[in-house]
């Protein structure tokens, strides 16, 4: 920080410690809503902020993504290696599950840049949940599973267990330890794909970010 | 009412002498008109339960006082936090050195080129222009700002910055400053022509520059809310990341973020949540992929922190900046932004802008209000937009002093005071509280009023923008006693 700086927050901080005091009022009592059937409501948010979901299961969700991604004749998907999903899209391929050839994100994006941006069709992430209130996933990005992962490809794709569903972000929040456990570099929610209404309010996807957001949503048990 | 003639030489125009271009312009008026209906019922289905928006802006109301009450504290906190997560914190008093320190860390870096999410922040530094003077090209990512950038204009909306345009306006805009770009009324080819411009510019950019909807002191936070991406790309993307904010933004707990967020996309577009929530706690660490290997945060006071000196008008300082109150309000819906010529229009500006800039500076726009009320009613915490409208009236001509330094408690306090006003006020209580002298103006006035020329003085300040009184030929006086009323003498 610079003496300009320094001197800035001095006198910054010494108004406002010299201001008169006021009392900080108690927060009133506030009840965020809770849902008898969370993936209900989770299913209609989602599917009202654009998203598509589709459920599978724990064991044949490669071949389900496979199916979608050539039916929209997409050229690749970019996958998380180290990561559980990652590998075993990696695993599915080796078997024959009929991919289209997957782009492992294992550089740094200085490296990666110009494929990231230009040519890559899909990113696939997992999810550390979801809230059910406004049909909204939650991605904390990792060393493995970078944050651009879920942001350049056109097409998103981010697998959710049914099982993890909390009522609210405030639910989240407290369920997940947030404060507790210390934010990570970058945590995201994301409720559908990129989208804009600065035209004349009219509805537009894909301004930035993914046109198309799909949700493999895992169920339990199957 | 505006001051003396000659008061305000170096003024660029003022409110009262902006607005009629805008109400005379029938196509503004319909973008407004459309855009402004389309918000309030979006608004309006988001709250459907009276007793929960009661609630819930009862706790964001107070989520906010209470971060006020401790706002020195909390700024520590956050600094100490954010400094601990890797970000650099740098402080400005004003936004000169705003624009000084964040020019510093492009240089210092070497960069030429700069990529920028959505910040009124920055347009309240004209960082754009400080950038471009000193040979560093700053673009402007949201859609929205793109293309007022591109036709070198302001944002007349806080949250909708071209939302006094249409889309045959941006057709021909983009035709004529994108190449190779045909013009078309399909709002996906729009967009899809800004995507391919701006994605480019992201790319290349050797820095990124943000806002920041809350900061948070507990786990040195900064949380950011879009729908479009270009606020994630800004701050993922390029090398650099620079956010700036005033120092109004911090929330002492994580756990403040979710009621204010609630509200503030619902209040703002009709949205239960927008499309993205970026929370950064710091620069890229060891082994990560991607995000900026530096990240810095520029606290903004800006006269931020003499608002707080006066605890009434300190709770200007709780927005959230969702814009539900302009969106609710007869006025700006009929003149649009650009009438306040400010970086904050609507009500919220109205009474930001005087208190920042100074009343000699913009001492007219609390008058600029019909003090409907609307602006307090959706306020999603709770800021009494119409008293402080009525005190800012108040402190233009009649100032309260810091009892510590005798300054008017607002900058250039009594700055409005006409000379012409006072008299009229005088020679009001001279009649009003003289039962004789009341009775003979009275009579006077009912005798020979309307003979009075419009362009007497005096008149001709009434005059200028309300229709001529007509007096009546007999008084309240006669009236009364006509219809036998008697003078009730109090014992």
């Amino acid at each position: 920080m610079s003496t300009a700086s320094n001197t800035a927050r001095a006198n910054i901080l010494g108004r406002l410690k010299a201001a008169p005091g006021r009392p900080g009022p108690d927060l009133p009592p506030w009840t965020p809503p809770t849902y008898a059937d969370k993936l209900a409501r989770f299913r209609q948010m989602a599917e009202a902020n654009h998203a598509e979901i589709h459920d599978v299961t724990a064991s044949n969700w490669p071949q389900r993504l496979a199916t979608l991604l050539n039916n929209r004749g997409l050229r690749n998907l970019m996958i998380a290696p180290g990561t559980p999903r990652g590998d075993a899209l990696v695993q599915a391929a080796a078997q024959g599950v009929p991919l289209p050839p997957l782009v492992p994100y294992d550089q740094s994006v200085e490296a990666l840049k110009d494929a990231l941006v230009h040519q890559v069709d899909a990113g696939l992430t997992g999810t550390r949940g979801a809230i059910a209130e406004t049909g909204t996933l939650i991605l904390w990005p990792t060393a493995q599973e970078p944050r651009l992962l879920s942001l350049l490809p056109p097409l998103h794709i981010a697998v959710l267990e049914e099982d993890t569903l909390h009522d609210t972000l405030a639910a989240a929040v407290r369920d997940q330890g947030w404060a507790a456990a210390g934010m990570p570099t970058n945590a995201l929610l994301i409720s559908g794909p990129s989208k804009t209404s600065d035209i004349e309010q009219t509805l537009a996807y894909g301004v930035h970010g993914p046109k198309e957001l799909i949700i493999l949503l895992v169920k339990k048990g199957e | 009412m505006a001051a003396d003639g000659g008061h305000h030489p170096e003024h660029a125009p003022r409110f009262a002498e902006r607005a009629p271009d805008a109400l005379n312009n029938p196509q503004l008026r319909r973008n407004f008109r459309r855009a402004m209906d389309g918000l309030m019922a979006k608004r309006a289905a988001q709250f459907p339960d009276p007793a929960y928006w009661a609630e819930l802006r009862a706790r964001g109301a107070a989520v906010k006082a209470r971060a006020l009450a401790k706002l020195p504290d909390l700024l520590e906190r956050l600094e100490t936090n954010l400094t601990a997560n890797g970000v650099q914190v740098h402080w400005a008093e004003t936004t000169e050195e705003a624009n000084a320190i964040v020019l510093g860390i492009l240089q210092q870096a070497g960069a030429r080129t700069v990529i920028k999410g959505k910040s009124m922040v920055s347009e309240e530094m004209h960082l754009n222009a400080h950038l471009e003077r000193h040979g560093i090209t700053a673009v402007e990512s949201d859609l929205g700002e793109y293309i007022i950038q591109l036709a070198g204009e302001t944002p007349s909306h806080i949250v909708m910055p071209c939302i006094h345009k249409n889309k045959a306006e941006i057709s021909d805009l983009f035709a004529e400053k994108i190449p190779d770009q045909p013009r078309t009324d399909d709002v996906d080819e729009l967009t899809a022509a800004a995507r391919r411009v701006l994605r480019e510019r992201f790319a290349n950019a050797d820095a990124g520059i943000s806002g920041v909807n809350f900061a948070v002191a507990e786990t040195g936070t900064l949380v950011l809310i879009e729908n479009e991406g270009n606020g994630r790309l800004s701050t993922t993307l390029p090398p650099l990341h620079i956010a700036v904010t005033g120092i109004e933004k911090v929330v002492e707990f994580l756990d403040d973020v979710p009621p204010l967020l609630a509200l503030l996309t619902r209040s703002a577009t009709g949205q239960p949540i927008t499309t993205y929530v970026n929370m950064i706690s710091g620069p890229r660490k060891a082994g990560e992929k991607d995000g900026p290997t530096a990240v810095h945060l520029v606290l903004l006071d800006a006269g931020r922190s003499r608002v707080y000196q006066d605890v009434e008008l300190a709770d200007t300082l709780r927005c959230i900046r969702c814009a539900a109150c302009m969106n609710h309000c007869p006025v700006y819906t009929r003149v649009g932004g650009h009438t306040y010529n400010a970086i904050y229009p609507g009500p919220i500006g109205k009474i930001l802008t005087p208190q920042l800039q100074g009343l000699d500076a913009a001492g007219d726009q609390p008058h600029a209000s019909t003090l409907c009320n609307a602006c307090a009613e959706v306020c999603p915490v709770k800021i009494p937009i119409p008293d402080l409208l009525v005190r800012l009236r108040r402190e233009a001509v009649r100032p309260t002093e810091t009892p510590a330094t005798h300054l008017p408690v607002v900058k250039d306090g009594g700055a409005e005071r006409s000379w012409k006003e006072s008299l009229v006020w005088a020679g009001w209580r001279l009649v009003y509280t003289r039962p004789l002298l009341y009775r003979m103006v009275t009579r006077a006035l009912a005798w020979g009023g309307n003979w009075v020329p419009a362009s007497a003085p005096l008149m001709r300040d009434w005059t200028k923008a309300r229709a001529r009184p007509r007096f009546k030929p007999r008084t309240l006086h006669d009236l009364a006693r006509e219809r036998g009323y008697l003078n009730e003498v109090p014992k």
